[in-house]
């Protein structure tokens, strides 16, 4: 009996990496010839561009936005933040590698020590608390406009997350992919759906942008929301869309979903703070 | 009930039986049609278009077929009802809701939005 379970047990360890576990990279360069395949008129460096980079209509208008873009506020406000001193007369460089300057590529990352997913957005708040200060709100407000700074310093950057060899951020990084395929809500819609299976088909007056990309311009300014948002904001948003149930903004499930959903892009720049519809 | 009221009453009713007699549609199913295509073009209901091109609705999406010649596609209305109510039967992937499964329409609706559709 016992050997049959060794057996048993080998077998499953050598099947495993062939089914359903494909390796990070292997997913990486699946998802790539997706969207290359599927956009072949849109090239790789492009796809940061969210929607605007398959559809050359609203491409022209959202151009002329950006010529006075609506976030631009936003961002004064974040560097004003970013560089006022705190009670205890640190700022936010003391937090971060090269002073928090250019450094939005390598979010959010995978913390060996802690065991978890850390995020921009997490890193900005417990650098706060560390310094004596309250924790900020996290979908939108002074957060945003902090985190909208920060990318901007790191504008051209190519995004670059890496996924330890540990177990523990492989399991961080399939909870975000399953999140990212399962079919979820009363009506039944994966985020794969919308914005990869469908990505660039019409929802009602809507093109769904591809994933891929997708995280390079975030915090964004949207006219919808009049103001400024993180990623978590966007995911709640489309959450309640298929009307499934909404996780808390920088929640273990969201953390590992942004894990999953910023690798998708490594290798594009970093453009954020972005403007949509 | 003013004179205006009255007078279109009479034409919509003229028309109504002419549409009847002519396409052999009784009373009460046309009532269901139209409250079926109600339920279908609501937003919070079926919101049908967007996914769907349906006769009669306005900037509909593409991910779906356009809803046309239902009669040919589905002989039996009993298959039609089927893919409304659970899309995932015929297809375990597919991004069309299941209707009927998930409660997003109650049975009396389903109904409603399968009268409506059958005659597309
Ligand atoms: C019913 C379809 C649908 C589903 C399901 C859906 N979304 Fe969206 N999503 C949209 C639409 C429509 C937009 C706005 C247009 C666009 O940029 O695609 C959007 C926008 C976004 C954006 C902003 C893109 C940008 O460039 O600013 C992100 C990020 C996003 N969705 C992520 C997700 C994630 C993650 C999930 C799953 C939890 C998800 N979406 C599920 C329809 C959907
Ligand atoms: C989110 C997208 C979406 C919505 C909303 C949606 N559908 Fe669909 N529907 C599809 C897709 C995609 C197909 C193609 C088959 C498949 O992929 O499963 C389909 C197929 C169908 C078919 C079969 C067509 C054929 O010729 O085989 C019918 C009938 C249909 N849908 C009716 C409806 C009705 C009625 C509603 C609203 C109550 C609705 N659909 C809402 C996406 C959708």
């Amino acid at each position: 009996m016992n050997k049959l379970i060794t057996t048993l047990g080998i077998a499953l360890l050598v099947a495993l990496p062939f089914n359903g576990m494909a390796s990070p990279q292997q997913d990486l360069s699946e998802f790539r010839d997706y969207y290359e395949k599927r956009f072949p008129g849109t090239p790789f460096d492009d796809f940061i561009n969210g929607v605007y980079s398959i559809d050359p209509v609203t491409r022209e208008q959202w151009e002329e936005i950006e010529e006075f873009p609506p976030y631009e506020l936003g961002l004064s406000k974040g560097e004003e933040l970013f560089n006022k001193p705190f009670a205890n007369g640190k700022t936010y460089a003391s937090c971060f590698e090269n002073d928090g300057i250019g450094i939005r590529q390598n979010y959010p990352y995978f913390d060996t020590d802690r065991g978890e997913v850390i995020t921009l957005e997490l890193a900005i708040n417990e650098c706060r608390e560390a310094n004596g200060e309250k924790k900020l709100k996290w979908k939108k407000g002074p957060i945003a406009f902090i985190s909208a700074y920060m990318a901007y310093t790191s504008r051209g950057n190519i995004i670059d997350i890496k996924i330890p060899d540990d177990p523990r951020a492989v399991a961080a990084y399939e909870r975000g992919k399953k999140h990212f395929y399962q079919k979820r809500g009363q009506l039944n819609m994966a985020c794969a759906d919308c914005h990869k299976f469908y990505a660039g088909s019409m929802v009602r007056a809507d093109l769904l942008s591809p994933a891929l990309g997708h995280l390079s311009h975030f915090p964004v300014y949207r006219s919808k929301w009049g103001g400024m948002g993180t990623t978590h904001r966007r995911y709640g948003g489309c959450n309640k869309q298929v009307r499934a149930k909404d996780y808390p903004a920088q929640s273990e499930e969201y953390r590992a979903l942004e894990y999953f959903h910023t690798y998708m892009s490594n290798g594009l720049a970093v453009n954020g703070p972005g403007a949509r519809k | 009930m003013t004179m205006k009221q009255v007078t279109s009453g009479i034409v919509s009713m003229t028309l109504f039986c002419c549409i009847s007699i002519l396409g052999g549609i009784s009373v009460a199913n046309a009532d269901a049609i139209a409250d079926g295509k109600k339920v279908a073009f609501d937003r919070k209901k079926g919101n049908c278009l967007a996914c769907h091109a349906i006769a009669g609705g306005s900037l509909p999406g593409n991910i779906g077929p356009p809803l046309i010649a239902m009669k040919a596609r589905f002989p039996e209305k009993a298959k039609l009802r089927e893919q409304i109510w659970d899309s995932t039967a015929a297809n375990p992937n597919t991004i069309m809701p299941p209707f009927g499964k998930h409660r997003i329409l109650t049975e009396k609706e389903v109904d409603l939005v399968t009268e409506f559709i059958y005659t597309l």
